[in-house]
């Protein structure tokens, strides 16, 4: 099994313990990612903001480079640039005038694409094409008794909810379920907005968001929460003692990349998972797992 | 904006506004939105804090029975208020939008640090202090590289940029 690998940005910084793990995953489940040539950023939702069309273009860079470097799907892990670039997929197909301007921009240097290169989440490629029996055939320490709440985040089903539900997606449960875990399958937080970008712009609603979030999984008595979006994970981890401090709440509770929870299940060692970087210590959750 | 003329049919039921995380805290939720919109009375919504205020997390646009992108319509509006320079007093978040895209622009991905950096001497002297903790930690743990990544490709960006400039420039 082979893929075209798009990164995205935070996986150079912030979230590079996503990266990092999401390659150890998949190479433990004999899964081989390309990194794809030259990549740019997919314009996250910032992009957005300015011209529509300079959104789509830039993201379209991406995906004609994936179409020129081979046949393979092209894998993405963090939800904004899934989004992003499925979405640019999306209006190619629906709108000849945006189909055409892109491929004006891309004519420009030198480059085109039709729109047809299919843009996979992470969690679509393990669940649909390794599939959950072979994924739990490789466990070799599962998470038993372990309390995980899944966290999908904003964009990792909306808007276009190819691969899960939009309201009430179950990809991430069933696929903890199959590392053994002991999945808070009713977490009511699962889908709500962590405040992305907003917690540059507007903290103190940012903050509110995550809150509501954490006092959740606290309530519903989670040893971790687990994301799939660097800007997710960074919100509520990296954020969590200024939530603390505004709420004068006392949360602890370790958040992880999905594929980093997973790593342990499939027995790479911590360091190969990018564990350590976090702000709120992981060290919990490590002893909680049964050796 | 594809389909942007869905907007007629909106039947003003208020699912978008009762399923948006800050609408409790907008001038216009998005029904109001939509409603203004009809009205031409857009200017008043551009002007206010609604748009800045979206976190685009498309609940609105997946729960409208019309099918309207109410996610897209920010973005839009997000951009008159932009080029109109229609933007409230005390708001910080057109100006990370154009760090971002100077950053991209420049050298093809965003550059976290420098984004970051750039946005704290301009608009929020107090960030570092709150920060300080954090980014200490970040940076010790190896999630804060200080030199930016570029692509050998950064001067396609800009290149396409002007092109699409110049498709505006005709088309008007
Ligand atoms: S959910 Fe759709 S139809 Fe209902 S008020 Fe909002 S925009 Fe109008
Ligand atoms: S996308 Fe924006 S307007 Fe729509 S529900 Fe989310 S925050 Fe509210």
């Amino acid at each position: 099994m082979k893929y075209l690998y798009y990164p995205g940005c935070s996986a150079e910084s912030t979230g590079k313990a996503y990266d990092i793990s999401t390659r150890t995953v998949m190479e433990k489940l004999g899964v081989e990612l390309a990194e794809l040539d030259d990549w740019n950023c997919c314009g996250a939702t910032s992009y957005f903001s300015t011209r529509e069309i300079d959104s789509f273009a830039i993201a379209a860079r991406n995906l004609s480079i994936a179409q020129q470097q081979g046949d393979d799907d092209l894998c993405v892990i963090c939800n904004a640039c899934y989004t992003t670039l499925a979405k640019t997929n999306r209006y190619m197909a629906e709108s000849a005038h945006v189909y055409e301007q892109v491929n004006g921009a891309l004519n420009a240097v030198g480059r085109s694409y039709d729109g047809t290169k299919p843009v996979r989440h992470i969690m679509d490629v393990l669940i649909n094409d390794v599939g959950l029996e072979a994924i739990e055939s490789k466990v070799t320490r599962r998470l038993t008794g372990l309390k995980v709440a899944p966290y999908y985040g904003c964009q990792y089903s909306r808007p276009i909810g190819s691969f899960d539900d939009t309201e009430d997606p179950q990809t991430m449960d069933r696929f903890f379920e199959a590392l053994g875990a002991d999945v808070l399958t009713d977490f009511p937080a699962k889908l709500k907005c962590c405040g992305g970008m907003m917690m540059l712009t507007n903290a103190d609603v940012a903050l509110r968001l995550c809150h509501e979030i954490l006092k959740s999984a606290k309530d519903m008595g989670a040893d971790v929460i687990v994301a799939a979006c660097p800007l997710c994970e960074m919100n509520m981890e990296g954020y969590q003692p200024r939530v603390n401090s505004a709420f004068g709440t006392d949360y602890n509770i370790p958040v992880m990349y999905f594929t980093q929870l997973a790593g342990l299940a499939l027995g790479a060692d911590p360091k190969q998972l990018g564990l350590g970087m976090q702000a709120v210590s992981c060290a919990p959750v490590l002893a909680a797992i049964p050796a | 904006m594809p389909s942007g003329e869905k907007i007629k049919i909106c039947q003003q039921c208020g699912t978008c506004t009762g399923s948006c995380p800050t609408s409790y805290l907008m001038d216009y939720g998005p029904r109001e939105v939509i409603a203004a919109f009809r009205a031409g009375m857009i200017d008043k919504v551009v002007k206010s804090n609604t748009i800045w205020l979206c976190t685009s997390c498309y609940s609105c646009t997946v729960r409208c029975p019309a099918n309207i992108k109410i996610t897209d319509l920010m973005y839009e509006l997000k951009r008159l208020a932009i080029k109109y320079d229609l933007l409230p007093k005390d708001s910080k978040n057109p100006a990370m939008t154009k760090y971002f895209i100077d950053n991209v622009s420049k050298y093809g991905r965003n550059h976290e640090v420098g984004l970051m950096a750039k946005f704290m001497l301009t608009k929020d002297w107090g960030m570092p202090f709150r920060f300080a903790g954090l980014g200490l930690k970040l940076f010790t743990a190896g999630r804060l590289p200080l030199a930016p990544k570029q692509i050998r490709g950064k001067e396609e960006i800009a290149k396409m940029s002007a092109y699409l400039d110049a498709q505006e420039a005709k088309a008007q």
